[in-house]
């Protein structure tokens, strides 16, 4: 397969993954605007940090309060996953030139990560199988910026009262979906979300997020071990 | 908020992307560690669903006729179900909307 047509399957295989994201853009955009930020700020946080989930978490510190080096924490934590995804692709992409790897680590994002994932796995011998994941992540880039830019404009009138900042929790509760089957991330889960309401006044400098976080890994690493064992 | 905290923000999100790219060969993360890495969505994103939920704006527990629960609840059925984000935001958003505009008039 050419470079194109290689760019262009990225690009189709990560289409229907976008579907879920524009709500999730709008949504940030409007409660951006809701918390009194401007536009120009809304909008380049979804340039600069370009992580749907980290922004949101971004934005809710801010209207709690927290500091900076709390938030910059926080968003650290919630984008830890990233370093899977760069372990995973590290060798597929160890060929490349460093200009390359510092443009695809942009958008090294989970939709991205998720489809040129299997295409990778699939043709681990084609030199330009790189541009599927061109593809994939400016595909989301694109998508990712219409949509905040669309919910800036509507967050200018959309009226308070309809408790949009429900919506956060929605938001993040269906990013778990796929993990309500498994018994031990619903463990996981209970213990973050129960640390983190008990934490919200307890533990100072709206650091709740990350005590909940970590508790919540020590479980999930505990129960990993004893799991291996077993096997 | 700040541009720096924004900036700062950007630059350690990025580094956790670049990082591993750069540094490594080859895969060299041992399933163990990438077991509990792919818990990271299920131990942080609670710690961010649950407090908005169960505590009121002074910071107390309220957990009755608590709207939020219930809504919370339903798109849990929903998304357990239907596996879809979509429907799992807007089966919590209708049933909030209906238990505080019509429900709890």
């Amino acid at each position: 397969m050419t470079k194109s047509k290689i760019f262009f399957k990225g690009i189709l295989d990560v289409g229907p993954l976008m579907i879920p994201v524009v709500p999730f853009g709008i949504i940030y955009g409007v409660i951006g605007m809701e918390l009194g930020l401007s536009a120009y700020m809304t909008l380049g946080m979804s340039i600069i940090i370009f992580g749907g989930a980290s922004q949101i978490v971004l934005l809710q510190l801010f209207s709690g309060g927290a500091s900076s080096f709390v938030t910059i924490t926080s968003v650290g934590a919630v984008n830890s996953r990233h370093l899977l995804y760069g372990a995973v692709f590290a060798e597929y992409l160890s060929h490349l030139k460093i200009t390359w790897k510092i443009i695809l680590s942009y958008v090294l994002i989970d939709q991205a990560f998720a489809v040129s994932n299997t295409y990778f796995k699939n043709n681990k011998e084609n030199e330009y199988k790189h541009y599927h994941l061109l593809g994939a992540g400016f595909t989301c880039w694109i998508v990712w910026q219409i949509s905040t830019i669309l919910g800036i404009v509507l967050g200018s009138v959309v009226p308070e009262e309809l408790g949009l900042s429900f919506t956060i929790s929605l938001t993040f509760l269906a990013l778990l979906i796929n993990d309500f089957r498994k018994f031990k991330n619903i463990i996981v889960m209970l213990v973050s979300g129960v640390v983190a309401t008990i934490g919200y006044n307890a533990i100072p400098f709206q650091a709740y997020i990350i005590v909940a976080a970590l508790s919540a890994l020590l479980v999930a690493t505990l129960l990993t071990l004893t799991n291996l064992k077993k096997n | 908020m700040h541009w720096s905290t924004i900036i700062y923000c950007g630059i350690i999100t990025y580094l956790t992307r670049f990082s591993m790219i750069f540094l490594l060969k080859e895969d060299i993360l041992n399933d163990k560690t990438k077991k509990i890495l792919s818990y990271v969505p299920s131990a942080i994103f609670p710690a961010i669903i649950f407090p908005p939920i169960f505590l009121d704006n002074t910071g107390s527990l309220d957990i009755e006729n608590n709207p939020k629960i219930i809504a919370a609840i339903v798109a849990i059925i929903i998304g357990y179900f239907s596996r879809s984000i979509i429907a799992t935001i807007f089966a919590g958003l209708i049933s909030y909307f209906f238990l505080i505009f019509v429900y709890y008039q």
